[in-house]
């Protein structure tokens, strides 16, 4: 397997009960790139990264993260990725700078980097002077970019963002992706669910989910071609329309 | 160890910065302690006697103020019908009758006996024995007090009679208070330890906090061990400020060591916090933990010795006691606060408590391996 496909699978499955998940997934993601992986509710996006991310073991098949295998080498896939969940999930009561150092600890960064990357990390985002307020009083759009950066604050090479824009106003998710691009250009890896067809637009490569498998996987130029269509949207209406499970 | 470090700190952080929590650790001991010792007393007191008097003489006026001047009785109504009597029962305003006949003075002098009747309210079980006992016991010294006015010229008398003096060991003047603290403390100490603990790992679950450890590199047991410590050493700040109430408010101090106490909570409370890792990996809310919580919370204090003895309790529920760890720690608190007991003398609670310790935490281990 080439070396500079950092994540690559193969068959994934996952099986709840009599209910596949995750349907025979097989695709690879290049290094640095923006991938964007789309579907319906309940098309199984989530439950393929979490797999992905070491927090559910597959039911069959084969997944690797940064060259390390998703059934033993879980310890060493945690290590190398970042991860923001649907859920908001800094804590909400406690600072700013509080939950960047803890963060920054718990992934085994020294005094010294935490302190110097806080601080540009503050500056970055505009946040110094919210830098010793809770969390909790800072509005949502703010929470969300503080949680992207948490999440790679410890230089990941592969960040996964599940549905990371939800309910961000469009100037906000703007800046969002601003953020995006700028970990890209440092060579993170950005593997990114969304609802939002302007955001597949400024993906790298595209893969649209349909009742557990993947559907179609391309550019987006590539696939409005194939689908005869003008924009993502409608690319994504065609695949999502034959869907035939029952959106929960 | 970094990590733990970490852990620890945000822990504390979050503890002192919610005042529920805050709140729950100072106050609840000092309001537990202050109100329920005087509250949760055995003594019957304010027992309402009504008294049917068909004679009305002397004597049975005699009896009637020996009664109420013991303390134990409030004479409710004296009356000369049973009816009226046993309406105040039906309404509950009386718990006991005490029916005179009409010849009992006569009787009394002429026959040297004389029969007297006693209805009791059983509704209220404790009440209605003690009271009963009491009413018994008073009228036995009234009858010796008779007999001792009138049979005096035959010296000795003929019939022989068995008084019974007692003294209270480990507790002389039966203070109910000596009693009850130690063992309200021991419900604290479990309640931190075991419900806190879980509630604050659920809570994790709940906004979702723990996914993101979750694929983080902390280890499973960081995580755990991040978690029980700061409530290893709340539980123990409970404990001090609880001891320290009953020496300031009741005037306790153990007979035995503060060592011993100490050493027999710190084993207590990893059992207790093990089960209540344990109630965190099988709910998914606060509500659930809390539901939960509650249950085994009523069982323990019910099943635990702390209002009735366990001694006197059916043989089947002194095998669930059997497996109370609060129960233990009821026993070594009453014996090395009122007894004095050391810690050879608790060693058996320990190892059993240390056992419970064991089980538990693998078992929620385990089971949380499993779920998450």
């Amino acid at each position: 397997m080439a070396t500079d496909y950092i994540i690559t699978t193969e068959e994934l499955t996952k099986r709840f009960n009599d209910f596949t998940a995750v349907d025979h997934i097989s695709f690879y993601v290049n290094k640095g790139e923006i991938f964007g992986f789309l579907g319906a509710n309940g098309a199984g996006k989530t439950t393929a990264m979490r797999m992905l991310c070491g927090l559910s073991l597959p039911t069959s098949g084969k997944a690797t993260i940064a060259g390390f295998d998703v059934y033993k080498q879980t310890e060493n896939i945690k290590r190398s990725i970042g991860y923001m969940s649907q859920k908001f999930s800094l804590y909400e009561d406690l600072t700013v700078r509080e939950n960047i150092r803890f963060y920054g600890g718990i992934y085994g960064k020294s005094n010294a980097f935490i302190k110097e990357k806080t601080n540009w990390l503050l500056q970055q985002l505009n946040l110094q002077d919210e830098a010793d307020k809770l969390v909790g009083s800072l509005p949502l759009g703010w929470k969300q970019k503080l949680a992207f950066s948490v999440a790679i604050f410890h230089e990941p090479q592969i960040v996964f963002l599940d549905e990371p824009t939800g309910g961000v106003d469009p100037v906000t998710r703007r800046e969002f992706w601003n953020l995006i691009y700028e970990a890209a250009a440092t060579g993170i890896t950005v593997f990114v669910t969304t609802h939002y067809m302007d955001e597949a637009e400024y993906c790298n490569r595209v893969s649209i989910m349909v009742d557990g498998r993947i559907d179609a996987l391309d550019t987006p130029v590539a696939l409005k071609e194939k689908f005869n269509a003008a924009t993502m949207d409608e690319v994504f209406l065609q695949l999502a329309r034959k869907a035939t499970r029952i959106d929960n | 160890m970094r990590t733990l470090r970490f852990l620890l700190q945000k822990e504390f952080r979050q503890i002192f910065r919610d005042k529920s929590i805050l709140r729950v650790i100072f106050m609840m001991p000092a309001m537990q302690l202050l109100i329920l010792p005087w509250a949760a007393d055995y003594e019957v007191k304010n027992i309402n006697l009504v008294v049917v008097d068909h004679d009305r003489s002397t004597y049975t006026q005699q009896l009637i103020s020996k009664i109420t001047a013991s303390g134990y009785f409030r004479l409710d109504k004296y009356t000369a019908s049973y009816k009226d009597a046993m309406h105040e029962i039906e309404n509950d305003d009386a718990d006991i009758i005490l029916e005179i006949p009409a010849s009992f003075e006569k009787d009394l002098v002429k026959e040297s006996s004389a029969n007297l009747f006693m209805a009791v309210n059983a509704i209220n079980g404790a009440k209605a024995g003690l009271g009963a006992s009491y009413l018994q016991s008073i009228i036995h010294d009234y009858n010796n007090g008779i007999r001792a006015q009138w049979i005096q010229l035959p010296r000795f008398n003929t019939e022989t009679t068995v008084d019974v003096t007692y003294s209270n060991w480990f507790n002389p003047l039966m203070n109910y208070k000596f009693f009850m603290v130690p063992g309200i403390l021991v419900m604290l100490v479990t309640m931190v330890g075991s419900f806190l603990a879980a509630m604050n790992i659920v809570k994790e679950k709940e906004i979702g906090t723990i996914e993101q450890i979750n694929v983080t590199p902390v280890k499973k047991y960081h995580f755990i061990l991040g978690k029980l410590i700061p409530f290893w050493i709340l539980g123990l700040i409970i404990l001090s400020i609880g001891l320290l109430i009953a020496y300031v408010a009741y005037g306790i101090i153990p007979a035995g060591s503060f060592f011993t106490i100490y050493v027999f909570a710190a084993c207590y409370l990893l059992a207790v916090l093990g089960l209540g890792l344990l109630v965190s990996t099988y709910s998914n809310t606060q509500q659930q933990a809390m539901l939960f919580s509650f249950f085994l919370m009523m069982i323990f204090v019910l099943l635990s010795g702390l209002y009735t003895p366990i001694s006197s309790m059916p043989q089947w529920a002194q095998y669930i006691t059997k497996f109370n760890p609060v129960a233990y720690f009821i026993e070594v608190m009453r014996m090395v606060v009122l007894k004095g007991s050391s810690l050879s003398d608790i060693s058996k609670n320990i190892f059993i408590v240390l056992g419970f310790a064991v089980v538990l935490n693998i078992w929620a281990v385990v089971s949380y391996r499993k779920r998450a």
